[in-house]
């Protein structure tokens, strides 16, 4: 390129491309780097699709504005309010845009994009492509990527891993990265980086992520000095298959789609499924939220599974187990609309999820805290925050470009390290307490899009000097820097004692089980506590960890044990902010602090990294809001009772 | 097993094996390992305790924790590529008892469900070994590049709805579209053979999911723009006609794609590309 700016893009998931393709399409040189070719990064396991305002729903009384006021309710008003109005008034013209691209979206008879229902609305307002709108919608970008890399504009780097940001009087002017085959370190130059890194579920052991999401770069960022927002904020997804090697996500779409939960009303009743009858079946969440039903959000879902089999000892033959039955849907329209997914029950547990009833239970799924970020607000600014807004009200604000985020402001997105930006799941800001569903996907790719126009700008208008220009002692250094740490892990295996203890496997596995037991849908400040001194355990064995392998040459075992000890301190972040943080609020709750506190909490908590301590440093600090009013969540709950009440929904397609 | 057998063995012999496994027993996996390209292969064996649910993922892990070998010898955890582990990335693909498939969905007990059954497990023989069952499938990604798999947008600024699609046609499309870029359909190929010189990629047999994605995006309003592009890669070398017309491809895709009617169907129009070029004078 013309003026040699360069803009680094780590992780090749739906955020990172998005952002890659905008920026070579702005004309700027971007350099991409994945762990995986960017075709099988995590994005792919998305299943149930995409929110958009939409005209059907818009004719029913929806609007952009709803989408935005179920989002900050949903997340229980912990989200940054700004970025979600900007990110909800771009959804319908995100989906023409991908619709543009080729995904195959669902279809009506009459040709239009079919639509389905989701958690946390009451209108019909998820775009989705069969069961795998994940897979489609990466696939999209990824062809898109594989155009301009073709012609040179995008370099892509699969198969590295990011090791450290290069920072240089408080901004980030590049990478230290490794080839996972050659093993070779490097640093690479500049102008911007985006991380675009995903989420963290393997700090909780088995979750539904993929193999790579370590939370590993974020850890490393945060350890360079970049702020982590609300690191406690962690979605257990109601309905996953648990597994050997992993949980495997069952989507929301398969309630979306008219899944109902149930139990046996008999405690320990050992009939199968097909044989209890409907006046013996409990059907927890209609009964319990009789407007919502069993589309309520997936903390709130979680937590009443979680209570049904661990509180009530209701689950299925006295196990952590519940049904997700759509055995009363017609098993064409199944195939056609949740095919996917049918076939994942099917390949690993063995029923036919048409037929059977399926048996599932909650996981780890989703970090909607992340890499702090900041922005610009754009131009609606009303004078007092609004109340609740419902279907057919007045919309208070259009849906141009800028109203929610300045467009193309240099800060937007950015960390507080000045030129490094965070976007897709590993930015904090959009999703508060609690993710909607179909919500995700969506943020990656505004994100991409929108706030990649913000690194162009900064890249070409502001008046640092060029990367390129910096004195290579600086990348040297860093390189220096990760060399010798991967050095000290080679030299480990030389004088390995075999103690287990010592083993990086053994020392993840025992945080992911600490972890998850002390940190997920339940937690207390004695098990926050006690989480938090297991987790000085692990870091002290680790200091001491030995690899078990001393290969110079595509060593897995290298690059899994150097990211145990990122995982550590991250963990360490996660818990503490989740014993500070004495409210309960969307996905966190805490038994010793039932209620939402916003007096003390209505605030964004803040890990920074005490280099000297090794351990974070909590802060809270006010939330970013001002266009909507904080009001009570409760999505009509009742008290559960016998009698069942007709499930309201509005809108069909 | 050979591969005749390999292919034969079908959903119904692992539904029954799967009634049959017994619980708490150990398996015996046979791992063919290998340092690194130019480096000898040898085999592995390990003894693995297997628990409810295991998969070859889960068993790799476990000797990852517990690298020792059933005569007692120390070694290295072994290297793979997995990603999601739940069948839709394409990562974790190996030979598994001789057969071509994803790792992660590799239940023990439809494959090993008796005390001391083994299982065989190889890198594919189609691509360069990295190490161990980590092949590198650069070429595959290659050929997509090839046949311009892409629908060609003006950018990406906000230009309006895409095409409007009937449903049967997006169901048919989305079939194409669920190909996770594995290369199941490449390593049973006859026609394709491992090539470790980049230089003669672009003339090597393009494989079956490249022809199946062509045709997907010749199949979408925009993409077809492109399609005569790609007919002019499909006719060339290393396109269509080196098909052998074996089949293996679709009875090994794991995600049930009708490979030989995207084979047959850009059959049909390498021909009509072949007699619009001969008209307009081009050949």
């Amino acid at each position: 390129m013309a003026d040699g700016k360069r803009v680094i893009v780590v992780g090749g998931g739906l955020a990172g491309l998005a952002a890659s393709i905008r920026i070579a399409e702005a004309g700027v040189a971007v350099d991409l780097f994945s762990m995986v070719p960017v075709k099988r990064s995590h994005s792919v396991c998305a299943q149930g699709g995409i929110n958009a305002c939409n005209e059907v729903a818009r004719q029913q009384g929806y609007s952009e504005y709803q989408h935005f006021d179920e989002t900050l309710i949903g997340g229980d008003f912990l989200n940054d309010q700004h970025p979600v109005l900007e990110m909800t008034n771009w959804a319908p013209k995100i989906i023409d845009l991908l619709d543009r691209m080729g995904v195959p979206f669902n279809r009506s008879h009459e040709g239009y994009r079919d639509l389905r229902l989701f958690g946390g609305s009451l209108f019909r307002r998820t775009h989705f492509a069969g069961a795998t709108t994940g897979q489609q919608l990466l696939y999209a970008l990824d062809e898109q990527t594989r155009r301009f890399a073709s012609e040179g504009k995008i370099n892509m780097r699969e198969f590295w891993e990011f090791l450290w940001p290069i920072v240089e009087d408080g901004r980030c002017v590049g990478i230290v990265a490794q080839d996972m085959r050659t093993m070779q370190i490097q640093s690479f130059r500049a102008d911007a980086v985006i991380m675009a890194t995903g989420g963290c579920g393997l700090v909780f052991g088995k979750s539904t992520n993929s193999v790579i999401c370590t939370g590993g770069a974020a850890s490393r960022c945060f350890q360079a000095g970049a702020w982590y927002g609300n690191p406690e904020m962690i979605q257990v997804h109601p309905t996953a298959i648990p597994g050997a090697d992993k949980c495997r996500l069952m989507s929301e779409s398969a309630r979306g789609e008219g899944g109902r939960v149930w139990v046996p009303s008999k405690k320990g009743d050992t009939r199968k499924p097909k044989d209890i009858p409907e006046n013996e079946r409990y059907y927890i969440l209609e009964e319990r939220y009789p407007k919502y039903g069993n589309l309520v959000p997936r903390d709130i879902a979680t937590r009443e599974i979680f209570d049904v089999c661990v509180n009530d000892g209701m689950g299925i033959n006295g196990t952590n187990q519940v049904y997700l039955d759509l055995t009363h849907k017609d098993p064409q329209y199944l195939t056609e609309k949740l095919g996917g997914i049918m076939d994942i029950y099917e390949k690993f547990v063995g029923d036919d999820p048409r037929y059977t009833p399926m048996r599932i239970f909650p996981a780890v799924h989703y970090s909607m805290g992340g890499l702090w970020t900041t922005y610009t607000a754009g131009d609606y600014q009303p004078d007092a925050p609004l109340t609740e807004h419902k279907p057919g009200n007045e919309i208070p604000v259009g849906t141009e470009p800028g109203l929610g985020l300045k467009m193309g402001a240099h800060n937007n997105a950015m960390t507080n390290i000045d030129g490094l930006y965070a976007f897709g799941e590993v930015n904090f800001a959009y999703h508060g307490a609690t993710r909607l569903g179909a919500n995700a996907l969506l943020s990656c790719i505004f994100d991409g899009l929108c706030n990649g126009v913000s690194v162009v700008n900064y890249v070409r208008e502001g008046d640092q000097t060029p990367a390129s220009n910096l004195d290579p002692s600086i990348f040297d250094n860093a390189t220096k820097q990760e060399q010798d740490k991967h050095d000290k892990l080679i030299n480990s295996t030389t004088n390995a004692s075999g103690d287990r203890s010592l083993n990086p496997y053994q020392i993840a596995f025992e945080l992911g089980e600490e972890m998850n037991s002390a940190s997920t849908v339940v937690k207390t400040g004695p098990g926050l506590e006690k989480c938090l001194s297991k987790i000085e355990e692990l870091r002290e064995r680790y200091t001491k960890v030995e690899l078990g392998d001393g290969a110079m040459w595509t060593n897995q075992s290298l690059s899994f044990t150097r990211v145990v000890g990122d995982m550590i301190i991250l963990g360490e972040a996660i818990a503490k902010a989740g014993l500070l943080r004495e409210e309960s609020r969307g996905s966190h709750y805490r038994t010793d602090f039932p209620e939402r506190d916003d007096k003390r909490f209505w605030k964004t908590s803040v890990a920074k990294y005490n280099a000297s301590s090794g351990k974070s440093d909590i802060e809270f600090v006010d939330v970013k809001a001002g266009l909507v009013k904080l009001r009570p969540r409760n999505y009509g709950k009742t008290d559960s009772g016998p009698q069942k009440t007709e499930k309201e929904t509005v809108g069909a397609s | 097993m050979s591969e005749a057998e390999a292919y034969s063995f079908d959903a119904d012999m692992r539904k029954a094996n799967r009634k049959k496994a017994v619980a708490e027993r150990s398996v015996i996996f046979k791992i063919k390992r290998c340092d690194g390209p130019g480096k000898p292969t040898r085999w592995e064996s390990f003894k693995v305790p297997i628990k409810e649910g295991a998969n070859v993922i889960s068993s790799l892990n476990w000797i990852a924790a517990n690298p020792v070998t059933t005569s007692g010898q120390k070694t290295t955890p072994v290297v793979w590529d997995s990603n999601c582990l739940e069948e839709v990335c394409g990562a974790c693909t190996m030979v598994i008892n001789g057969r071509v498939r994803q790792s992660c969905s590799c239940l023990i007990d439809e494959y090993a469900p008796l005390e001391g059954d083994t299982m065989t497990l190889e890198p594919m023989s189609k691509f360069p070994v990295i190490r161990d069952l980590w092949v590198d499938r650069a070429r595959l990604f290659n050929n997509l590049t090839r046949v311009k798999g892409w629908v060609p947008i003006d950018g990406t600024y906000n230009l309006g709805a895409g095409p409007k699609e009937s449903h049967d046609h997006q169901q048919m499309r989305y079939t194409l579209s669920e190909c996770m870029s594995c290369g199941c359909c490449l390593e049973a190929c006859p026609q394709f053979t491992k090539e470790e010189d980049e230089s003669k990629w672009d003339t090597s047999f393009i494989g079956a999911h490249a022809i199946s994605q062509a045709r997907y995006f010749n199949e979408h309003e925009t993409g077809k723009k492109l399609k005569s592009d790609r007919m002019d890669t499909l006719v060339g070398e290393g396109g269509i006609n080196d098909c052998g017309n074996a089949q293996n491809c679709v009875k090994v895709c794991p995600k049930g794609i009708p490979l030989t009617e995207s084979i047959g169907a850009i059959g049909r129009s390498a021909t009509v590309h072949a007699f619009k070029q001969f008209f307009q004078g081009k050949k």
